[in-house]
């Protein structure tokens, strides 16, 4: 008979690590878009667009690794498109947002029948291998928690180390949040809010990109039909709740993660149905969510620019 | 005699260039969406002929299949219904500002709610059974909405992600649901049958259309009626227009967003009744190929007008009908229509690329 204290394990937290990861990407990259002014809720589609395409480059071309950049690749181009939609044309964010993400689910699902023959999963692919950092790894549990994961994962801290430094250490970063806060002035002081704005849409749809990737080669090796399920809206809280700080943001995600890597342990106790407990991570992510709005302020009102 | 054939061919003349006119206008209003249809197509085409399929065979079983005989027009109508019904509630919550992405849920719940209600109450005649189990779904459509409005309107979260998280829950709420504890015999997670009295009449035997879509017609002229002509109309275009100035003015915002939100809800719910009641009979686990998606993407089509979102869905309803036709005929993968409906949807966002391709026309010229 399994307890539930059993599910307490050093395995519990590394899977919650494991989890939070591509939510964690995908929050950083909410953050460069809406600190620059633009809401992106196509993250989501834009995780699954490079889940797949990290695997079917990695299927052609037989080396992860590649697949990782091209995942990077298609979030910048995808970022662009949002960023050419919203920006060059004024077009309303949420929108534009909504069409990536359904795009997104159409084209991967229709990609994958072309390329496996099957809508519900790909092929298995070579994935990344985990490596172990020699030293932390023989601290007891946090060795066990930290000391081996997959190389995305320690980028992942690396990345929330630079997205801090950049936003907030940088002129470029400065440029970044006065486009978000007041464009016009921004425009005034001579900052091109422009080429700004693009560049943060861009830079979050590789971000998000990096989030698709580890979730497609970071562990399952595979891509499957709507895999991200729902993970861009949760690094959206994500990115709320962790005040649209990238240390916060991180924080967040492995809320999370914990949440999505202790629901997959219930699920092994059985003490209730399946499908209940898979609701779990949305429920906490409504009720972060609703606690956190109240005491964090958006860095944007999110209006598309229009020079005078 | 002949002078008086001259002045009524002036009089028809003088009508043909009126009715010309008014064409002309209606034609510009709808214009962008037309342009938009035509580049998604356009792109769609792309990506059949990369991947090996020719556009043209494509297309065209698409329409036949859609339109060729009785049963493709049956088929092409019961999908246009439940679109209906979720691009009126997309377009009554965003006419108050609101972004409703979550109707997929709320037709979940409601569908599953008048299943219940289908089952329930053996005996009653169909004149209350029918119409009870419409508005449980409705009911609890709406009653799936309030949380979002609620959370909003109390705490300020954004209904965006809230809405698309219930959306999750529903789903795996309603399969658990389906799957265990109201399960039919067999290998199919399903409920039992609705009973008799409980069921929509079909409209077009052997084809599945249901009178559901009379109720989609209906609601159509009634939130078009709503929207322009009463009160509550009015305040909830004035929230989405401007919510500070409505609240200046006197309206409630935070009430005008609930309701609109829990309207919203119970347009969806009720076309999920009307997909169980008229169509499937029961509630089948995972039966909606998409319906929420579909309205969010129609109503942008339809202009954010309830007429134009008829005509929008059942261009959809064609897209959805056809492309099953055209994926048993061709081997296409069924997947093309959304990735066309994704197309669309982003180029609707920017009614600007239309202005503004025009603009470089002309300086071309």
């Amino acid at each position: 008979m399994i307890e539930i204290f059993d599910l307490i394990t050093v395995g519990l937290f590394a899977a919650a690590i494991r989890m939070a990861t591509p939510i964690a990407f995908a929050a950083l990259g909410g953050i460069f878009s809406e600190r620059a002014g633009i809401i992106n809720i196509g993250l989501e589609g834009m995780m699954l667009t490079c889940a797949f395409s990290a695997v079917a480059t990695t299927h052609f071309l037989g080396n992860p690794w590649l697949g990782v950049l091209m995942a990077i690749l298609i979030g910048a181009l995808l970022g662009l498109l949002h960023g050419l939609i919203t920006i060059k044309f004024a077009g309303n964010q949420i929108v534009s947002g909504t069409g990536i993400n359904i795009l997104a689910l159409g084209f991967t699902a229709y990609m994958s029948q072309i390329i496996w023959g099957s809508r519900g999963a790909s092929d298995a692919v070579q994935g990344i291998e985990p490596i172990s950092i020699p030293l932390i790894k023989d601290i007891p549990i946090i060795g066990g928690i930290i000391g081996e994961h997959s190389p995305l994962v320690y980028i992942l801290i690396i990345v929330v180390v630079i997205s801090y430094i950049t936003l907030f250490k940088t002129p470029f970063g400065l440029r970044i949040r006065a486009v978000g806060e007041n464009p016009a002035a921004a425009d005034t002081a001579g900052v091109n809010v422009y080429r700004i704005k693009y560049l943060c849409v861009i830079i979050s749809g590789m971000l998000a990109g990096l989030g698709g990737a580890f979730l497609s080669l970071g562990h399952l090796n595979l891509f499957a039909w709507g895999m991200t399920g729902g993970r861009g809206f949760i690094a959206l809280a994500a990115m709320i709740f962790g005040g649209w700080m990238p240390a916060g943001a991180l924080g967040a995600s492995l809320l999370f993660g914990f949440s999505d890597a202790l629901q997959m342990r219930l699920q092994i106790l059985g003490i209730l149905p399946p499908q209940i407990i898979l609701t779990l991570p949305y429920i906490l992510t409504i009720i972060v969510l609703a606690g956190a709005i109240r005491k964090v302020t958006p860095p944007s009102d999110y209006k598309p620019y229009v020079r005078e | 005699m002949n002078e008086k054939s001259k002045k009524f061919d002036i009089n028809i003349l003088e009508l043909a260039s009126r009715i010309f006119e008014k064409l002309k206008l209606e034609f510009k209003t709808i214009l962008p969406q037309l342009i938009a249809i035509s580049i998604a197509l356009l792109v769609g085409a792309l990506v059949l002929l990369v991947s090996g399929f020719s556009p043209i065979e494509a297309y065209g079983s698409l329409l036949a299949g859609a339109f060729g005989d009785i049963y493709g027009l049956g088929q092409t109508l019961t999908q246009t219904t439940p679109i209906v019904f979720t691009a009126l509630a997309f377009l009554f919550a965003f006419k108050a500002g609101l972004f409703n992405i979550g109707a997929e849920g709320q037709f979940l719940v409601g569908a599953f709610a008048a299943a219940i209600v289908g089952i329930s109450f053996n005996g009653l005649p169909s004149i209350i059974h029918i119409p009870l189990a419409l508005l449980v779904g409705a009911v609890v459509g709406g009653l799936w909405a309030l949380i979002p409005a609620l959370l909003k309107t109390e705490l300020g979260a954004h209904e965006v992600i809230t809405t698309m998280m219930l959306t999750y829950v529903a789903i795996y709420v309603t399969g658990y649901l389906a799957n265990d504890v109201f399960r039919a015999e067999g290998w199919v997670a399903q409920t039992p049958l609705i009973t008799t009295s409980a069921e929509l009449p079909r409209i077009l035997p052997p084809t599945q259309l249901s009178a559901s879509l009379f109720l989609g017609i209906i609601l159509v002229g009634l939130t078009s009626y709503v929207l322009q002509k009463t009160i509550l109309g009015y305040e909830v275009r004035a929230i989405g227009l401007n919510p500070l100035a409505a609240e200046n003015a006197g309206i409630n915002v935070k009430r005008g967003l609930i309701i609109a939100l829990v309207i919203s809800g119970a347009l969806a719910g009720l076309g999920g009744a009307g997909e169980v009641l008229g169509v499937h009979r029961r509630f089948i686990d995972g039966f909606s190929p998409g319906y929420g998606w579909d309205g969010l993407a129609v109503a942008l089509i339809g202009g954010l007008n309830p007429i134009g979102a008829l005509l929008a869905a059942l261009l959809f309803g064609i897209l959805r009908s056809g492309g099953m036709t055209m994926n048993r005929v061709t081997g296409v993968p069924i997947d093309i229509v959304t990735i066309l409906q994704g197309l669309v949807i982003l180029f609707v966002a920017a009614p600007v690329i239309i202005k503004y391709l025009r603009k470089r026309r002309a300086k071309n010229d």
